[in-house]
């Protein structure tokens, strides 16, 4: 790209640091010969510039505005480093398919950024330039955190591998089930739910986003109920078995108080929202870590600024500075459920949270390759809107470090919950078996329940309810690198 | 009771020839094949007996069947389980592990339930097969 006419930056100091108004690219924010360092940060933007406004000047805007620009010339940058500080546009090419957007990739020197502070990366990021006016729209699809910046982070506290050591469960996906009805429940009803759920067969309960200490059930009912059906499964099973204790709270104060009331009960994970924020996601990580706690991140809000390809964030971006501000568990979609999905734009989401590497793979919406450094995986929960028979579905979309949750396909079984959750479990450990066994479980999925429902009557009854259940909408949220747009 | 540790607790135990294909597949992905046995089956006993090291240089999935042979021989009240270790970097854990074996009764565990201040409880599982004898003689037919 480049259009004849763009800018190009000016050189002569004298004429450069004039006062009045120039052009981004004239300020230095565009050099198309920029070669990105292996210590520099890289981002691309999805831009969709205004009528008539060249798409070079707008990608040098973004890279201006995220980084050292103000709108007209100041002397003061001649006090600093400014070619070092100034984030560089440096390559720009049109979205296949989408008239007037364009991708923009913008590299930003390392020292642009406190080490360990996810909420001073966004800051920068994600601050002015997605208000400003010479852009209608902007989104940040991507970004290449270098190995440097990676190792200022501590990360998931506990991780896949410790996880899983700690529960003694390898081999399969991880079985959940959010409690329901969401709101509502006394603690003493609400332990029954979690209860009959573990009893039944799955390996974890959740708290919903928005249960935290309401008039209907506060918060010390609520976590003592809870880990009274935790532990009375746990031995009726032999299994180890925990809830997600939502630990939510308007305060970091009351937010440890509650952290530190679950580890006292002996809960082996506790909750967080992701609107509680970066700086209390990174504190509330940093007590996991000196807890033995496993942390789990309900992404609620995501999708207000994720959904919408043409502006906000894309939820693998979200995925990344979650992994570096260091959660345990991540809500990354579905494709077959209830929600949002494209399933290779969710496979991208998975990957960002389990690869030790990550490969460029345009297709699945991942720009960039990611070295991961030494960070621990984040395990990927799918949850929202899928049931038993989806169960061949999702084991060869996501393999098996995941955690499946059945929320309503456990508690809305005509059988009761118990039967909900062992139908969940039959499915899962029969399909594990059969693809292990070398079966082509995409194709003979159906027949693989089909067959173990004979024996297993709660199973049968989920597939005679469910079994139909499908959510075939065409997602919002694509690559634009996959042909056409494709159906969950 | 039934002890549903392991993958496949919830289905029918499996048979030998489900379990050598199972031990195919681990070996296709280059995982190390291991047997285990204990008559302590507490979730939190992660040290069981080892039969044996860790079968490395091992290719064959009949190999690993004799030694679970020898092992039921061997134990033959005590549960057994196979696990398959991958030593890649990132991962060098566990990454598949079932029960093969298990006694003739499970009598499971009991919930200790020590009150505390307020409404605190404090919780502990204890097995009854482990509270009634010594190791060696917990679940004799």
């Amino acid at each position: 790209m480049g259009a004849a006419d763009t800018p190009q930056q000016i050189i002569d100091p004298k004429k450069r640091y004039q006062a009045g108004v120039l052009k981004y690219a004239q300020m230095g924010y565009w050099d198309a010969d920029y070669e990105p360092k292996d210590t520099d940060v890289l981002a691309v933007f999805r831009i969709t510039p205004q009528e008539g406004v060249d798409p070079i000047e707008a990608a040098a805007a973004v890279a201006g505005e995220s980084s050292t620009a103000t709108w007209t010339v100041v002397w003061t940058d001649r006090l600093t480093a400014c070619d070092k500080y100034r984030a560089k546009a440096y390559r720009i090419d049109p979205v296949p398919g989408q008239e007037g957007q364009y991708f923009c990739w913008v590299a930003y020197d390392l020292d642009l950024f406190e080490e360990g502070s996810i909420a001073n990366l966004t800051a920068s990021i994600i601050g002015n330039v997605f208000s400003f006016k010479p852009l209608k729209a902007a989104r940040l699809e991507d970004m290449r955190l270098p190995v440097a910046y990676v190792k200022t982070f501590r990360g998931p506290p506990t991780g896949i591998v410790v996880e899983r050591e700690r529960l003694e469960k390898y081999g399969r996906p991880l079985l959940g089930a959010t409690m329901k009805p969401k709101l509502g429940l006394s603690g003493k009803n609400y332990g029954r739910v979690v209860y009959e759920a573990l009893r039944g067969g799955l390996d974890f309960t959740k708290d919903d986003e928005n249960i935290n200490s309401q008039p209907f059930m506060h918060w010390r009912d609520r976590f003592l109920y809870c880990m009274e059906g935790v532990n009375q499964a746990a031995a009726q099973t032999g299994e180890s078995k925990g809830h997600y204790l939502n630990i939510t709270a308007g305060t970091m104060e009351e937010m440890y108080k509650r952290a530190e009331f679950a580890r006292e009960l002996g809960s082996c994970i506790v909750m967080i929202d992701l609107v509680i924020g970066w700086t209390a996601i990174q504190s509330i990580s940093n007590w996991c870590r000196d807890n033995d706690m496993i942390l789990h991140m309900h992404r609620a809000g995501h999708g207000t600024y994720t959904r919408q390809k043409n502006h906000g964030v894309s939820f693998r971006v979200i995925a990344k500075w979650l992994r570096l501000a260091g959660v345990d568990h991540l809500h990354a979609g579905t494709a077959v459920g209830k929600l949002e999905g494209d399933p290779m734009t969710v496979q991208g989401f998975y990957n960002v949270c389990r690869d030790t590497y990550t490969k460029q793979d345009l297709p699945r919406g991942l720009f960039f390759d990611q070295d991961w450094a030494s960070i621990k995986r984040v395990m990927p929960v799918a949850s929202g809107g899928i049931h038993a028979g989806q169960m061949h579905q999702l084991l060869d979309l996501f393999g098996d470090e995941c955690v499946l949750q059945f929320g309503g396909g456990t508690i809305g079984h005509p059988m009761g919950i118990q039967a909900g959750a062992t139908a969940n479990r039959v499915a899962l450990e029969s399909m594990v078996l059969a693809r292990n066994e070398g079966r082509d479980i995409v194709n003979e999925g159906p027949q693989i329940l089909a067959d173990a429902a004979k024996w297993c009557q709660p199973l049968r009854a989920a597939l005679d309810t469910w079994g139909d259940i499908t959510f075939n909408y065409t997602s919002t949220d694509t690559s634009d690198f996959v042909p056409t747009a494709s159906v969950a | 009771m039934r002890i549903t540790q392991g993958c496949f607790s919830f289905l029918p135990d499996l048979t030998d020839t489900q379990i050598a294909a199972q031990i195919n597949h681990c070996l296709e992905q280059n995982w190390a094949v291991a047997l285990e046995f204990t008559d302590d089956p507490h979730p939190r006993n992660t040290y069981w007996n080892m039969w044996g090291l860790p079968m490395f240089d091992l290719r064959d999935p009949a190999g690993v069947m004799g030694e679970l042979k020898a092992c039921r021989e061997a134990n033959p009240e005590n549960y057994i389980r196979i696990n398959a270790f991958d030593s890649t970097k990132g991962w060098e854990t566990v990454r598949m592990s079932f029960i093969v074996q298990r006694p003739t009764a499970e009598p499971g565990f009991r919930l200790i339930r020590q009150e505390t201040q307020g409404r605190k409880l404090r919780y502990t599982m204890e097995s009854y097969a482990v509270g009634r004898a010594p190791e060696g003689a917990r679940y004799a037919p």
